[in-house]
């Protein structure tokens, strides 16, 4: 193996990595805040390619029609809700958050679908919709069993992983895409060509973060996230609704699981279950994180992209055996050094 | 008299017939019907170990299907490269159990020392892992898989048919299920459910909890690995796709649809998924114009709508309709536990600048005392004064800063919980930790917990009855003691608070403590129930009861104890007999706030 060979895999492994350092960052913050563990971020990758795909074809994308349907679920919830509390109020409010507010996502997305629009316009609206996914999909799901144990809440996430599958070969159908590069650039480096691609992935993962770290330390809200992190009670006591901090939350990780699929497009062919296993990668790096620190989670995501571009060369049939089992010594090492008297009772 | 015993007769000539009718289903039945069966049957098994495992102890792994994988390719392996012998399968099932509990142990031995979420994650990725091995691995087959598995035989006849395996499932799933109910009907099961009560609850009764998630995860992984090793020669032949994540997953839906918490929620788990599986791969996707896996899409929405609606499954909802069968009377010949040798007189507890810090704070600060053998100490002190941090480092439930504690002269700081409990050390919590669901009689029993010594294989044999009265028969003792006995099989859950106290008192004492820590028991009680308890514990001390009492309430310890040590902002701020306490100038100042310095 010589120099360019290993600067090629190097690049394709950071490139990789970053995608997955998003991924990690979403399913820390989901933990963090919610205690959920974000088993469907990989769902949210696979739509975000596929409606990128879809728009690029010039059709309405499948996530036009489940969003528009979780909209309506979403609003029969909530008035059923509020007729047995019999709390009207604070209803007409909730209906336009969770309900006008989708609908008219998914209404501008299905009549902007046909005119073909220019790329960046088709990724907004793709980021668009899918990022309308996540509130509707925490409160649907999730909000209803926030105080419950994390195993419970981990059930919840697989369950909802699997309907997302069900529903992503539903409408988008067992073929996968492809979306264009959004740049067929490269540069000469010494011996090693670096694409333009993989410095727009870099680019824009590293744009997400900063936008992320101004966010959580600039933002009233950014901080009640935080806030609620440290502690939940204590952060309710102080005002912070912690079905707001949980949509926040939702909304947050599908915008980086959305933005993530967008950039994964163009670098491997995305079927309506790819998502899975490119989520897990982040999973590993955020547990190198211990599902707590950003940049480890980050960091790790990265070793996790490097060690699968330099597996595929010399095992690629053990690619994913690899990376998988990477978990276990990480596991062994956090045991080790994590104290062990800190389980919650039920 | 007669027409009870009558109604008896019938209701067993009545279970015999179900019994019979059940037994003749597999040769009559259509073979629809009977690979279905099979298949109930092999899943059972598997959601079975998850019961135990998630609805019990409170950890889960999604990783299941890929120990059934391990069981199924083994014997897969085995038989079709090394020569075949006749009993050769059963030998194999063994190779493929120690392989599986080789794994099972070193996966539990990573993950289950930390944070319940640990596991999951692991067994998500280890499922993973072993897909693709299988896939990759020439040997193995790869994707294709393996095929001419022989069928096995028992007793030198071959099951080839598929309605004579079906036996074979059932009578090893029956079995199993057998097993794991007695298991929770003993001693190691009180403790497995006592899991679930907080680990450090269940560690101040003996329990290395440690250790017992792990053997209990190993058993869940068993478990499959039967199944697996069923499967192999039911179908003869094996491909990765059944041992992958997703039918990891599928597993515990199963254990979780059917009701975790009880071990025929396995079963009703396994059918209503098999079934409701058929049913839906073959109308949806006719209803959505594609072909695919769709079942998936109502599954999880069935998961979501069940976790939401109720925790525990379609079981607890179908055993409302089958009669519950009154408590068994308890064994009053049974023979007593030993009783430990009272201490000698002098002091049996020594705290000798016993330090604690959290971060930069302070919570106890070199604190020194005694507790002398025989005698009710009590532990003073306004609220925050580092009092129950104190009894938390004495029961070991803290790990101490600096400084040491030595009890009947062994030195026990820095020794685990179950540990310092199994030297006679028993306690209560200020926050009432029973087992709501459990029995009263139940929660006392597992107070004696280091009194017995059955373990797994005694347990789910039932070769543990005669141990197990002896534990009842404590159990009852303890509760009649503290005047609970007309509550013995009432869930602990639905006493009122006071007396869920009195509980807790029943099974600190049901341990024979030489020690008894009772950690604010007065908090919450009503006027009559405090005196109620003051009798109690008087009662204990003239029977020779040492007790530590932490206590904010000063009329409760007044009256009661013989010393007193006052804590305030986790120094010692007095100690000495009630009188002297109640005169001291100094602690009338913690407890009311300067009014000493007004007088000048």
């Amino acid at each position: 193996m010589d120099l360019t060979i290993t600067a090629l895999l190097a690049q394709d492994g950071i490139t990789n990595g970053a995608i997955y350092a998003l991924l990690a960052l979403a399913i820390v913050l989901v933990f963090a805040v919610t205690r959920v563990i974000f088993v469907p971020a990989g769902e949210f990758v696979a739509y975000g390619a596929l409606t990128l795909a879809a728009l690029q074809l010039g059709k309405p994308p499948g996530t036009v029609g489940l969003l528009a349907g979780l909209a309506l679920a979403t609003g029969i919830t909530e008035v059923w809700v509020a007729a047995r509390r019999r709390a009207w109020r604070d209803l007409p409010r909730r209906l336009g958050l969770y309900v006008a507010a989708p609908l008219s996502i998914a209404g501008i997305v299905y009549a902007a679908a046909p005119l073909k629009l220019a790329l960046p316009a088709q990724v907004i609206l793709a980021v668009a919709i899918v990022t309308a996914l996540g509130p509707l999909l925490y409160r649907l799901a999730y909000q209803p069993l926030a105080e419950a144990s994390v195993l419970v809440l981990l059930i919840v996430s697989v369950a909802v992983h699997f309907v997302m599958l069900g529903l992503g070969l539903w409408f988008f159908g067992a073929e996968g895409s492809r979306t264009p590069a959004f740049t067929n650039a490269s540069f000469q480096v010494g011996d090693v060509n670096v694409s333009g691609q993989s410095l727009l992935v870099l680019l824009f993962s590293l744009l997400l973060i900063g936008a992320l770290y101004l966010f959580f330390d600039r933002t009233l809200y950014g901080k009640a996230l935080r806030a609620t992190a440290l502690n939940r009670v204590g952060a309710r006591l102080v005002g912070v609704s912690p079905n707001l901090a949980g949509s926040l939350t939702f909304t947050l990780a599908a915008l980086l699981g959305a933005f993530s699929g967008v950039l994964i497009g163009p670098i491997t062919t995305i079927y309506y279950d790819s998502g899975f296993l490119v989520s897990l990668k982040g999973f590993v790096g955020a547990i190198i994180g211990g599902l707590a620190s950003y940049p480890l989670a980050a960091a790790g995501s990265l070793l996790v992209g490097l060690l699968e571009s330099f597996s595929s060369f010399w095992a690629s049939a053990f690619k994913e055996v690899i990376v998988f089992t990477l978990i276990i010594p990480v596991l062994l090492w956090r045991s080790l050094t994590a104290h062990h008297h800190d389980d919650e009772p039920e | 008299m007669t027409t009870s015993r009558s109604s008896l007769a019938l209701r067993g000539a009545a279970l015999c017939a179900v019994v019979a009718a059940l037994v003749a289903v597999p040769l009559f039945a259509p073979p629809f019907w009977i690979t279905l069966l099979n298949y109930i049957g092999l899943y059972s098994i598997v959601a079975l170990g998850l019961v135990l495992l998630t609805g019990v102890a409170g950890q889960t792994s999604f990783g299941q299907a890929a120990f059934v994988g391990i069981g199924a390719y083994v014997t897969a392996y085995l038989s079709t490269h090394v020569e075949t012998l006749s009993w050769l399968p059963w030998l194999n099932l063994v190779v493929g159990l120690a392989l599986t509990a080789l794994i099972a142990l070193a996966l539990g031995f990573i993950t289950l020392r930390m944070r319940g979420h640990y596991l999951p994650l692991a067994t998500i990725a280890w499922g993973i892992s072993l897909y693709y091995l299988f896939g990759n691995l020439e040997f193995l087959g790869g994707h294709t898989g393996m095929t001419g598995i022989p069928a096995l035989s028992v007793a030198g006849f071959e099951l080839r048919n598929e309605r004579y395996f079906c036996y074979l499932i059932w009578v090893i799933a029956l079995s199993a299920l057998w097993m794991a109910h007695n298991l929770l009907d003993s001693r190691p099961g009180r403790a497995i459910r006592a899991l679930r009560g907080g680990l450090d609850m269940a560690e101040a009764f003996g329990v290395n909890t440690g250790r017992l998630k792990i053997v209990v995860f190993v058993y869940a992984a068993l478990l499959a690995c039967v199944s697996g090793w069923l499967y192999a020669h039911l179908q003869r032949f094996v491909n990765p796709t059944p041992f992958g994540l997703n039918q990891g997953i599928e597993y515990l839906f199963m254990a979780v649809v059917g009701g975790a918490g009880s071990v025929w929620g396995a079963v009703v788990g396994a059918a209503l998924v098999t079934l409701l599986k058929t049913q839906l791969q073959d109308w949806l996707p006719s209803l959505l114009g594609r072909s695919g896996n769709f079942e998936v899409i109502v599954f999880g929405i069935l998961i979501i709508l069940l976790l939401q609606r109720t925790r525990d499954g379609v079981w607890p909802w179908l055993a409302r309709l089958v009669p519950s069968r009154a408590p068994p009377p308890l064994r009053s010949a049974a023979k007593p536990f030993l009783a430990r040798a009272g201490p000698p007189p002098g002091p049996l507890l020594v705290v000798e600048a016993a330090r604690k810090e959290f971060g930069g704070l302070v919570a106890v600060n070199d604190l020194s005392f005694e507790i002398r053998s025989g005698e009710i100490l009590g532990l003073i002190g306004p609220n925050g004064a580092g009092k129950s941090t104190m009894f938390n480092l004495i029961g070991g439930a803290l790990p101490m800063t600096r400084g040491a504690i030595a009890f009947d002269g062994k030195r026990i700081a820095g020794q685990d919980p179950y540990v310092i409990a199994g030297l006679g050390v028993a306690r209560t919590f200020q926050h009432v930790r029973l087992l709501p669901e459990m029995s009263v009689l139940d929660n006392v029993a597992f107070g004696a917990y280091l009194r017995g010594s059955a373990g797994f294989v005694r347990a789910a044999l039932r070769l543990d009855r005669r141990e197990e009265a002896r534990a009842m028969r404590e159990a009852a003792l303890q509760i009649g003691r503290v005047g609970l006995a007309a509550h013995l099989h009432a869930p602990a859950g639905s006493l009122p608070l006071g007396q869920q106290r009195l509980v807790e008192i029943a099974r600190a004492l049901a341990a024979d403590p030489r020690l008894l820590l009772l950690d604010e028991p007065a908090a919450g009680l009503r006027y009559a129930e405090k005196q109620e308890l003051t009798a109690l514990l008087r009662t204990l001390k003239r029977e020779g009861m040492t007790i530590l009492l932490v206590e904010h309430d000063m009329d409760f310890v007044m009256g009661l104890t013989d010393r007193l040590v006052v804590m305030d902002f986790g120094e010692k701020l007095a100690e000495g007999l009630p009188v002297e306490i109640q005169e001291n100038p100094l602690v009338r100042e913690a407890y009311l706030g300067g009014v000493v310095e007004e007088k000048a």
